[in-house]
């Protein structure tokens, strides 16, 4: 973190003496240029890729899409800058993007010190390890010496170093760049191990040719809350991105599917339901959206639990099960706000 | 006397034996080339082994065992154990030439393309009939190229974020190359020039932009430009970035040019100046011509590494050939993929660089004009 910690703050400072501190107005911005731009990951299984007519898919795109849809009525009125672990940070602090959703961790220095406000969990994870079978490795215990694979600018690196120090045990980092050259770099036996977050480590062993020869440890290091993220200095801004995650979360507590939404908006008689789909109240009009915002949202990518059947769940190559990220009703931890 | 039969003297030429066997024809060529000393007949062997325990694996693999018609690597997988996977090409080859233009605009980019052809006869062909005129028209084409490429006045416009694949890379690469080359030579005259100013200025620039790995300067592009940009102020990424790469590519070639002013003989500068020519037509007429033919191979070094250095741009998140490897892969259906992707793009850029490093050895000939 330190190492970003620096070029960041360097360029928040000029951007707060500059006159392009692009920081208030966010929305007027986003509606004026009819796009909404979106920083996602350079690609990373069920999280984020494009499919064969070069349209973006994934759990990190269909935020930014849910987000589009809200602001601008278009789920498609979105540009994406792929970015990588390093570049995230500048890429939003400096006004290219209007919008990070690119599985990261929400951290205090991350919030206090990059000045970034974090909208909420989208995805509640843990750093994993991943080795090869043939190692005879079966505990991260076990891991003393291991050459191991990881992302520079991450919250992995760190927990890494905290991991082993706490352990009394040394490794030897391999840095990389992107999650596709920590994968070509493992599978070529460059390191012993791959750490990253426990969903990306399952997102790659799902892209191997034999992914039977992998296993994930069961040691789950750090806990890795990740969320959509903007700039610190426009609460307008923040209070849409945090509201339609929260109204994504909320449509599945309540049933409401891109298929059923427009059916429920009409006949529901749930207040809260009601409110949500812009049926009754003036909801959309406090953060300077139509009211019909969220509705117009669930429409485009569907529920919270839609999207992520869609793109990580145990129908899909990735495969993960819902564990944490079940609604509370359901014993995970995706709980929101009432919508009132 | 005059009778006298000297009988050893011949009268006509005795008929040629033919070459001892074995030193001419298929046999001689193989002795003479590969096997004239030991060191190369265990060459030769070594090589023979190699091209032997690679090629037919690769054939196979590339062509025979290969599989076109697959929507998926596993449906390919199921198709063939040991293959190339070519469908993922098939079915994105567009994106890897176009990134994620819009296909009904495609004619677009092409004919910018084919225009680029156009504006190169008059600088490539000597012998042009009216070539001045035609270079005229040919300064025209990145005004052209521009706006095909981007849109505006009448067209559709298409932005930055979907160009991609070896369409961005050949943006950056021509506008690089074709850049770089006029200010690599502006700088190399300042350079070697005899006022203070305008050299040290030079040498300043070359010397920074030399110190810097490009990687640093498209990162300067990317985010630390928008810092000073007041807001609203919108300059496009693939702008600054053809910026950045140009004004890299610039340093270089005017060490390079420099090297070839360097080897040209005093004499030459002294001839010119006898000759009663000012700075520029001495320049123009005797030093140039032959400090660039000098320097033709290490100017055509320089745009092959350009071209080959845009792959950089994928580290700011542009979608160049490379940049889409990572998204495609991400692909549930295409999971895995990788030597497929990484192979259809090495061949791509291998046409380019290998074409341009042909152009440059017919230049070379042509222009080997005596001396040396
Ligand atoms: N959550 C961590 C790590 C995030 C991260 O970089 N994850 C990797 C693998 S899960 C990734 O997204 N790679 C995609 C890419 O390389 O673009 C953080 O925020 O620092």
């Amino acid at each position: 973190m330190k190492k970003m910690i620096l070029p960041v703050a360097l360029g928040a400072a000029f951007a707060a003496t500059s006159l392009s501190a692009a920081t208030a107005g966010t929305l007027e911005d986003v509606q004026e240029r009819g796009t909404l731009r979106c920083a996602v990951s350079t690609g990373l299984a069920g999280f984020s890729y494009t499919d064969e007519n070069g349209k973006w898919q994934g759990f990190d795109v269909d935020y930014c899409r849910a987000v589009a849809a809200a602001v601008l009525g278009d789920a498609d009125a979105v540009e994406f800058s792929p970015t990588t672990g390093k570049t995230r940070f500048t890429a939003l602090a400096s006004g290219e993007v209007d919008i990070l959703s690119r599985n990261t961790t929400w951290t205090y220095s991350r919030d206090a010190d990059l000045k970034f406000t974090f909208l909420g969990v989208s995805y509640y994870d843990g750093q994993g390890f991943m080795v090869k079978k043939s190692l005879g490795v079966t505990s991260a215990k076990e891991l003393d010496g291991a050459t191991v694979c990881i992302q520079t600018g991450t919250t992995t690196e760190l927990n890494l170093s905290d991991y082993f120090t706490a352990e009394g045990m040394s490794y030897e980092p391999l840095s990389i760049e992107t999650n596709t050259e920590g994968r070509a770099n493992y599978l070529a036996d460059a390191c012993d191990v791959y750490t990253t977050d426990a969903s990306g480590l399952a997102a790659s062993r799902a892209t191997f040719e034999n992914a039977a020869d992998h296993i994930i440890l069961p040691e789950i290091i750090s806990k890795e809350p990740l969320g959509p993220l903007v700039r610190h200095g426009d609460d307008q801004w923040a209070d849409i991105g945090r509201w339609v995650l929260n109204a994504m979360k909320i449509a599945e507590e309540k049933g409401i599917t891109a298929a059923n939404a427009d059916e429920m908006a009409a006949t529901s008689k749930d207040p809260e339901v009601k409110r949500l789909l812009g049926a009754s109240g003036e909801m959309g009009a406090a953060i300077g959206l139509n009211n019909d915002f969220a509705l117009v949202a669930i429409k485009a990518v569907g529920n919270y639990g839609e999207s992520f059947e869609r793109h990580l769940g145990t129908q899909t190559k990735v495969n993960l099960a819902r564990g944490l990220n079940a609604v509370w009703t359901e014993g995970g931890l995706q709980y929101a706000p009432p919508f009132r | 006397m005059s009778e006298t039969n000297f009988a050893f003297v011949a009268t006509s030429d005795k008929p040629q034996l033919p070459a001892p066997k074995g030193t001419t024809g298929a046999i001689g060529w193989v002795r003479e080339n590969l096997f004239s000393s030991p060191m190369n007949t265990f060459l030769t062997l070594l090589s023979l082994f190699v091209v032997y325990s690679t090629v037919p694996g690769l054939v196979n693999w590339a062509f025979v065992n290969s599989v076109w018609n697959a929507n998926s690597l596993d449906e390919c997988r199921a198709l063939t154990e040991n293959g190339a996977c070519w469908g993922v090409v098939r079915e994105r080859y567009h994106q890897f030439l176009f990134g994620f233009y819009p296909s009904e605009l495609y004619w677009r980019p092409i004919l910018a393309f084919a225009l680029l052809f156009v504006a190169l006869v008059p600088a490539l062909w000597d012998g042009m009939p009216k070539r001045g005129l035609a270079l005229m028209g040919s300064m025209t084409f990145p005004f052209v190229a521009f706006w095909l490429i981007w849109g505006g006045f009448g067209l559709e416009p298409v932005s930055s974020t979907q160009l991609g694949g070896l369409l961005l890379t050949m943006i950056i690469g021509v506008s690089g190359i074709s850049f770089s080359l006029p200010i690599g030579i502006v700088l190399a005259l300042s350079r070697s020039s005899n006022l203070p100013i305008v050299k040290s200025l030079a040498v300043i620039f070359i010397e920074f932009i030399r110190g810097v790995p490009l990687i640093t300067l498209l990162f300067v592009a990317h985010v630390l430009l928008n810092y000073f940009l007041p807001k609203g102020v919108n300059f496009d990424i693939v702008l600054r970035v053809v910026i950045m790469v140009t004004l890299f590519a610039s340093a270089y070639m005017a060490e390079v040019i420099r090297g070839g002013l360097a080897a040209l003989p005093k004499g030459q500068y002294e001839a010119a100046d006898a000759l009663g020519l000012g700075y520029w037509q001495s320049m123009r007429l005797i030093i140039l011509p032959q400090a660039l033919k000098i320097s033709i191979p290490g100017i055509v070094n320089t745009f092959i590494g350009l071209f080959k250095d845009t792959t950089l741009v994928l580290i700011i998140g542009l979608m160049d050939p490379l940049g889409l490897v990572a998204p495609t892969l991400a692909d549930q259906r295409w999971n895995g993929i990788v030597v497929e992707l990484y192979a259809f793009i090495a061949f791509m850029f291998f046409i380019f660089c290998f074409a341009m490093s042909r152009y440059s050895m017919y230049l070379e000939r042509k222009l080997h004009t005596g001396h040396r």
